[in-house]
C-alpha cells in the first residue's frame, strides 16, 4: 500500500475497536449475513443438482454437533489462531503480509523435516520446542526480503510477500521431493513424527493441545497491540508513518521486526500444525490457509477476540464441508465459494451497519 | 545436444515466450488502468479463471475460438461488475473483496467444471493461425512472432492504445486524477466513481481475455485453478511499470521467455523438477525488485474508496 493510504485503514480499524457497540448487534450483524449467505450459496447447490438442506445438514452435523467433528474443527483452529495473530500484528501496523502461505509450508517442512530427527536425541517436549523454533526462525528468514525491502527501498510489500509466498510455496515442494524425502516410502512425504512424539491432546480427546498454544498466543498478541508501548508504537507506524519518524521511531527497525513478528508467529502455526496434527508434510500439501485468513482478520476489524470467533466459524465451514463433499460428491471447490459468500455478505453488513450509525447520528 | 541451437529450436522458443507472455500482457494492462484509477485490484485472478472458464466453455461448444474469448471477456467482466459495485460504489475493503472473489470464482468455475465434464478434460482443437504477409517469413523470428492467432496482435496493439489513451485523452487524465487526487476530480465536475468503475470493467475483460488465451491457446484446455497466479503476476507488472503500457510489454515478454525456457529446458531432456520450473518466474519478480524496486512508485489514492464530501 502506498504510504498515505495506510492511515485511513489502520485508524478506522482502532476506533472500531474502541467504540463499544452493545454485544447483541455485534451476533445479529455476524449471524444475519451468514444466514443470507447459505441461503445464497443454496441456491449454487440447487442450480448444480444437489440437495443444499442435506448438505448444510452434513455441515453442521460433521462441524458443530458431532462430538468428533467439532473436535476436528476445534483442532483446525490451531494452526489457524496463530496465523490469524500473525497477520494482526502486520496489519496493525499498516504493512500487508500476504505471504503467509509461502511463510507457512517452509516452516512446515522445517518442522516435519527436523522433529523426527530431534525425538531420536532429545526428550521430547524439548525436541518439539526446537522444532518449533526452527520453524518460526524459517519464516522469518523467508520474509526477511520483503521486509528489507520495504523498510530501506520503499518496495511495495504486497508484491514482494506475494511473490515470496508462491517462491515458498514451491521451495517447500522442492525440498520435500529431494532433501527431506522419507526414503521408507514410495509417496513423496517428509519423514513421520510418531504419534507418541506429538503435541499431547487435550484431556480424553481428539482435539490437540496447540489449540490452547493457539489461543493463548491470540490474546497476548491482541493485548500487546492494543495495551503496551511496544503496539502503540507499531500502530503509530500503521497509522501515519511520516508522523512515527517525527515522533522519533526507528521505522526501518519496527518495519523489519513487524515482519519478522508476523512470519515468527505464522510459522510456529505451521510447526504447531506438523507436530500436532499431521506428523508429515506430503508434496503438493499446500491447505493455502494464509490466504484464507487475511479476509477474517480484516472483518474481525484486526481484533484478536473477535479473530478467534470468525476462526472458528471458518473452521466449522471447513471441517463440515469437507465431509458434506466426500458424502455427497460435491467437489471440496465448494467450501471456497461458500467461504467467498460469506466474506462479501459480511463486509457489506459491517457497511451496512456502519451506514445506520451513521444516519442515526446525524 | 547439438540440437540444442538450432534454428527449429529458437523458433520454438520464442514461439513458446510470446504465447506465454500475453496472458500476463492482458492482465498486466488491465491491472494498470485499475491502479492509475485508485484500486488496487486483487481480484484480477478471480476474473482471469472466470474468463478462462467460460473461455473455455465458449469455444467448447461453439467450437469458435472468437466466442470463445468473447465469452471470456464477458466472464471477466461480470466479476468485475461485481468488484466495481461493491469496491468502487459501495467503498468495501479492495483486498478483502479481492481475495473473497479470487477464492469464490476458483471455487466456481472447479465446481462447474466438475458438474460439467465430470473428471474427463476435453481439448480443444489447434488455434487457427493468422500470418502477417512478408513478416513471416523471415527466419527464425518470423514464424515465432508473426504466425499467431489474431487475438495476439490485438494484444500488443493494446499496448499503443493505451499509449495514447494515458498521454493524448481526457480519459487518461481523469483515471490519472481519480488515483492521485480525486477530490481534485470531483472538483472538476467528473464522476470518479464513473471513472473507476470503467477501469475496473476495463480490467474485467482484458483479464477475461488473458484468462481465455490461457486456457484456450496456452493449454487448449481447462483444468480447476488453471491460472494459477497468473494475476498476481499482472499485478506485479503493472506495478513495476509504473504506468507505463510498454513496460508492461517488456516485462511480459521476460517472463515468457522464462516460462518458455524451462519447458524447453525439459523438452530438451535437461531434468528438472516441474517445482523448480515454477519457481523461476517469481524468482525473476523478485531479481527485478530488488534491482528497480525503488521506482516502483504507485498513485496516492491506491486502495482508498472515494466517499464524496469526506474529509
Amino acid at each position: 500500500m502506498s504510504q498515505d493510504a495506510a492511515p485511513v485503514r489502520a485508524l478506522d480499524a482502532s476506533a472500531g475497536q474502541a467504540g463499544g457497540r452493545e454485544p447483541l448487534r455485534r451476533i445479529v450483524i455476524t449471524l444475519g449475513p451468514i444466514l443470507v449467505s447459505l441461503v445464497l450459496a443454496g441456491g449454487v447447490l440447487l442450480a448444480v443438482g444437489v440437495d443444499p438442506i442435506a448438505y448444510y445438514g452434513f455441515v453442521l452435523d460433521r462441524g458443530l454437533l458431532s462430538p468428533l467433528g467439532l473436535q476436528q474443527t476445534l483442532t483446525r483452529m490451531a494452526p489457524l489462531l496463530f496465523i490469524a495473530a500473525g497477520l494482526i500484528v502486520a496489519f496493525r501496523a499498516g504493512m500487508w503480509n500476504l505471504g503467509g502461505d509461502g511463510q507457512f509450508l517452509l516452516a512446515a517442512v522445517t518442522a516435519a523435516a527436523s522433529a523426527p530427527l530431534l525425538v531420536q536425541t532429545l526428550p521430547s517436549w524439548l525436541a518439539l520446542l526446537v522444532a518449533c523454533l526452527f520453524s518460526a526462525f524459517v519464516a522469518m528468514i523467508w520474509s526477511l526480503v520483503p521486509a528489507l525491502l520495504r523498510a530501506y527501498q520503499g518496495v511495495n510489500e504486497i508484491i514482494t510477500t506475494l511473490m515470496m509466498s508462491f517462491l515458498g510455496v514451491s521451495f517447500a515442494n522442492v525440498l520435500v521431493k529431494l532433501v527431506f524425502l522419507d526414503p521408507a516410502t514410495t509417496v513423496p512425504q517428509t519423514r513421520t513424527l510418531p504419534v507418541a512424539d506429538r503435541l499431547p491432546r487435550l484431556f480424553e480427546t481428539t482435539v490437540t493441545s496447540g489449540l490452547l498454544f493457539g489461543l493463548a498466543t491470540i490474546v497476548i498478541v491482541h493485548l500487546v497491540m492494543t495495551r503496551t508501548a511496544f503496539g502503540l508504537k507499531l500502530r503509530i507506524v500503521g497509522a501515519n508513518p511520516r508522523a512515527a519518524i517525527h515522533a522519533g521511531l526507528n521505522v526501518p527497525l519496527l518495519t523489519v521486526a513487524v515482519f519478522a513478528i508476523s512470519a515468527g508467529l505464522i510459522g510456529l502455526g505451521a510447526a504447531v500444525d506438523i507436530v500436532g496434527i499431521q506428523g508429515n508434510v506430503r508434496a503438493d500439501w499446500n491447505p493455502a490457509y494464509g490466504f484464507a485468513i487475511i479476509p477474517v482478520v480484516f472483518l474481525a476489524r484486526m481484533n484478536g477476540f473477535a479473530a478467534i470467533g470468525f476462526v472458528f466459524l471458518l473452521s466449522v465451514l471447513w471441517i463440515g464441508g469437507e465431509s458434506a463433499a466426500r458424502r455427497l460428491g460435491v467437489p471440496q471447490s465448494f467450501t471456497l465459494v461458500l467461504v467467498a459468500i460469506v466474506l462479501i455478505t459480511l463486509a457489506l453488513a459491517e457497511y451496512l451497519d456502519h451506514r445506520f450509525n451513521q444516519a442515526r447520528r446525524a | 545436444m547439438s540440437g540444442l541451437f538450432s534454428n527449429v529450436f529458437l523458433t520454438a522458443l520464442l514461439f513458446g515466450a510470446v504465447t506465454a507472455a500475453i496472458p500476463l500482457l492482458l492482465a498486466g494492462l488491465g491491472e494498470q488502468m485499475s491502479e492509475k484509477a485508485g484500486v488496487l485490484n486483487i481480484g484480477i485472478e478471480g476474473m482471469m479463471i472466470s474468463g478462462a472458464y467460460l473461455g473455455f466453455v465458449g469455444a467448447y461448444y461453439s467450437g469458435s475460438f472468437g466466442v470463445g474469448f468473447l465469452t471470456g471477456a464477458l466472464g471477466g467482466i461480470a466479476v468485475a461488475a461485481l468488484m466495481a459495485l461493491l469496491c468502487v460504489r459501495i467503498g468495501l475493503n479492495q483486498i478483502v473483496i479481492g481475495i473473497a472473489l479470487t477464492l469464490g470464482l476458483e471455487g466456481l468455475t472447479a465446481l462447474l467444471h466438475h458438474f460439467q465434464f465430470s473428471r474427463s478434460y476435453p481439448r480443444l482443437p489447434a488455434v487457427p493461425i493468422t500470418e502477417i504477409p512478408l513478416l513471416a517469413d523471415i527466419p527464425i523470428l518470423g514464424p515465432a512472432l508473426f504466425k499467431h492467432h489474431l487475438i495476439v496482435y490485438f494484444s500488443v496493439a493494446m499496448v499503443l492504445v493505451m499509449i495514447w489513451v494515458y498521454r493524448r485523452s481526457q480519459l487518461g487524465l481523469n483515471l490519472q486524477a481519480a488515483g492521485d487526487k480525486p477530490a481534485a476530480l470531483d472538483v472538476a465536475g467528473i464522476d470518479v466513481i464513473r471513472t473507476r468503475t470503467i477501469a475496473v470493467l476495463f480490467t474485467g475483460t482484458m483479464a477475461g481475455l488473458g484468462g481465455a488465451f490461457l486456457a484456450n491457446v496456452g493449454a487448449g484446455l481447462f483444468i480447476p485453478f488453471i491460472t494459477n497466479g497468473a494475476g498476481f503476476l499482472g499485478i506485479v507488472l503493472a506495478m513495476l511499470a509504473r504506468g507505463r503500457p510498454v513496460w508492461v510489454l517488456v516485462g511480459a515478454l521476460i517472463f515468457g521467455m522464462c516460462l518458455s525456457l524451462t519447458t524447453a529446458a525439459q523438452v530438451a531432456g535437461i531434468n528438472v523438477p516441474t517445482d523448480v520450473i515454477q519457481m523461476l518466474p517469481f524468482l525473476a519478480v523478485m531479481v527485478m525488485l530488488v534491482l528497480f524496486g525503488r521506482r516502483a512508485s504507485l498513485p496516492a489514492a491506491l486502495g482508498i474508496p472515494y466517499e464524496r464530501g469526506a474529509r
